[in-house]
């Protein structure tokens, strides 16, 4: 099946992107095709190469690049969303591009199943 | 439609709505925080059986494992994150 994320959550505040990379490995695992991961609202904080965690603590931004590295699977930034938030196009690290919400709209209408992870 | 719930029940009222709006037969996701609806013995137990009467609950076996619960309520279903994939296969969804 096609299945769409949507992830309306930062990193490390909540576990909504622990748990949508979870379901995402999972999907892939059983042969699923990830066709967007759209990062919305603080979500997009998901994106920045500058988050610097603690050594023994998870790299949240490097688990979904290496996630997107492995599976190609397109991750989109909202514009609106990252620009309130100071990510721009120096910040976002591999794997990440930033797009506009119509993305998200075209994603619920061509994905089978669309999963949110929110706080 | 798959009903996933990821707050506790004792700070949300994610789980009554979900309960409340949804369709009869549809089944709610315990996941995060929203297991602890699933942990046997609290003050919920008596509200999570009857819901139980009308829709089958789930509970990530990930986010016990996480939050150090095994005691869960008999009769509600706890699945991997392939048996979460295998939910959202059968059913769309809804994230309250």
């Amino acid at each position: 099946m096609k299945f769409g994320i949507l992830i309306l959550e930062g990193p490390y505040q909540h576990e909504a992107s622990d748990s949508a990379y979870q379901f995402a490995k999972a999907a892939v695992e059983k042969g699923h095709e990830i066709l967007r991961v759209f990062f919305y609202q603080d979500g997009v904080l998901n994106s920045t190469k500058l988050m610097e965690p603690q050594a023994d603590d998870r790299h949240v931004q490097k688990m979904w690049s290496q996630f997107a590295a492995d599976t190609g699977t397109e991750f989109i930034v909202c514009v609106a969303a990252a620009k309130r938030r100071g990510i721009n196009d120096d910040v976002i690290a591999d794997g990440f591009k930033i797009g506009g919400l119509g993305m998200l709209t075209e994603l619920a209408i061509e994905a089978d199943r669309v999963v949110t992870f929110r706080a | 439609m798959l009903h996933l719930v990821n707050t506790s029940p004792f700070e949300s009222s994610d789980l009554e709505s979900a309960a409340k709006y949804s369709a009869k037969d549809s089944p709610i996701l315990l996941f995060e925080d929203g297991i602890y609806a699933a942990q046997a013995g609290t003050a919920m137990e008596g509200r999570v059986k009857e819901i139980m009467g009308d829709h089958p609950i789930y509970a990530l076996k990930a986010d016990l494992e996480a939050r150090g619960i095994s005691n869960i309520i008999d009769g509600i279903t706890e699945v991997d994150y392939t048996g979460f994939v295998e939910l959202v296969e059968q059913h769309k969804t809804a994230s309250w």
